[in-house]
């Protein structure tokens, strides 16, 4: 069987003509905001466009994919926007005698109520608890409309961060930090023998040595500039 | 000697700088100037220097100019006080104010506001020297910064003044045609579209030289628009 192709579901790619429809081909081109980027007919809006009097427009700059019949952006930079469900890293940044108000990297600050907090504390005993200052790996409970959101400690592995350290990246860069079901991450974790956990806001904590939260630091870097650098003349 | 008198094109149609009527002065752009910013933009148009930068969107403060459908834009177009010969004094003054108000309400036709109810997106234009037209450049260098900060917009904008010299209808004014030609036409263009978000005229012009200027602004803005793409997909223009 050496040398023969065996049809598995990791192989079974358009590329390989084993399976999937021939128009599943991927189109990747730079686009700025306004650029028409063809006909509605036949196509469906990913992020980062809109249909305008029956033409696609951009509403970012970025990389524009075409995936099957749908078009979408892959922006450039962006801001993060939390969804319920999100593990975010935060930071608190004030609090009340029964609320923290925690930085998650969000245009608005999330709020943890008490009853959702690490553990029971007595009324405005919030600072004991959570100073001002400290960071804490929580996930994004509900998010209203007007994008105010409420975060809770209450959940396997939620926690304050005691130790290690925090890195920043763009939040679209983090499906490239972790790759195809992880592989990349995974990888990533045992070079550097470090606990890493990829908050869904861009930020991650590292926890291990020296040398390894710097093997982690530079990936983050080369990961950055990697997603900067631009082909002359604007193709990648 | 008044205005009109100052001889600023020659028979051949040649300005004192040699371009002809319908030239633009040359621009560079270069993106990321402002690395703490969200997006930023340099943008060099003849002597004219802008630097716009973008922060946000972030919560408003404060709380009162919250729109709780929309986010709202705070727009701050300032001088330096070295940016020309005479002292600017700093801060704001009326005709900041002024600028930075059209400035504001021709982004907020392309901006998509409404994706970021009740924050606050901050654009700085920062003039670093001063030729003519900084309004234009300004404009055009924040909605360059805009899309560099990867906030979502139907449109860039693009603005381009024309005006009158010597009775010719001649584009993209220098200083001295600002200063001694007998009207300005800035207009702020969305390319793709060719709709207009931005218009003041100072001085009179004929139904004719109006639509010669419209023209021209037009023509020019569609090149623009070119440069400003060109930089947005690689980092600078020219290369």
């Amino acid at each position: 069987m050496k040398g023969v192709l065996v049809a598995r579901l990791d192989n079974m790619t358009v590329k390989k003509n084993a399976a999937g429809p021939q128009d599943n081909q991927r189109v990747t081109r730079l686009v700025a905001p306004g650029e028409d980027l063809g006909s509605i007919e036949g196509h469906e809006l990913g992020h980062g466009v809109i249909a305008i009097d029956g033409r696609i427009r951009a509403t970012k700059n970025g990389r524009m994919n075409v995936n099957g019949n749908t078009i979408s952006i892959e922006p450039r930079r962006t801001a993060y926007v939390p969804r319920p469900g999100d593990l975010v890293i935060g930071y608190i940044e004030g609090c009340t005698n029964n609320i923290w108000f925690v930085d998650i990297g969000a245009p608005f600050n999330a709020i943890l109520p008490m009853s959702l907090g690490p553990s029971k504390a007595d009324f405005g005993g919030t600072r004991s608890v959570i100073d001002i200052g400290e960071a804490i790996l929580c996930r994004v409970q509900e998010v209203e409309e007007t994008h105010s959101s409420v975060v809770t400690m209450k959940g396997m592995g939620l926690r304050k961060i005691r130790s290690g350290a925090i890195e920043n990246i763009d939040p679209h860069l983090l499906g490239r930090l972790i790759g195809k079901q992880g592989k990349a991450l995974r990888q990533l974790k045992e070079d550097s023998e470090c606990r890493v956990i990829v908050g869904d806001n861009g930020r991650l904590w590292i926890d291990g040595d020296f040398n390894g939260t710097s093997e982690v630091r530079n990936r983050l870097r080369s990961l950055s500039a990697e997603a900067k650098a631009i082909a002359p003349g604007g193709v990648v | 000697m008044g205005y009109g008198d100052v001889q600023m094109i020659d028979a051949n149609g040649i300005r004192n700088d040699g371009r002809k009527a319908g030239d633009v002065r040359p621009i560079s752009i270069e993106l990321g100037v402002v690395p703490v910013a969200d997006g930023s933009c340099r943008m060099r148009w003849g002597t004219n220097e802008v630097i716009a930068a973008i922060y946000g969107p972030m919560e408003a403060h404060p709380r009162k100019i919250q729109r709780q459908d929309r986010a709202v834009l705070d727009v701050r177009y300032n001088m330096a006080p070295f940016s020309t010969s005479d002292r600017i004094r700093p801060g704001f003054n009326r005709r900041s104010r002024e600028i930075s108000k059209v400035t504001a309400e021709a982004l907020e036709s392309v901006v998509m506001l409404e994706l970021y109810p009740r924050s606050k997106i901050r654009v700085e234009i920062e003039i670093i020297c001063a030729e003519a037209g900084t309004r234009c450049v300004g404009l055009t260098a924040a909605s360059v910064a805009l899309a560099h900060a990867g906030i979502p917009m139907t449109d860039l904008v693009v603005s381009v003044a024309s005006g009158k010299i010597n009775d010719v209808v001649v584009c993209d004014l220098n200083k001295a045609e600002d200063n001694y030609g007998e009207a300005d036409l800035p207009m702020g263009i969305l390319p793709n579209s060719g709709e207009l978000v931005f218009l003041q005229m100072d001085g009179d012009l004929s139904p004719e030289e109006f639509q010669e200027a419209w023209d021209y602004n037009m023509n020019a803005a569609m090149v623009i628009h070119e440069y400003c793409v060109e930089a947005l997909k690689t980092g600078r223009y020219p290369q």
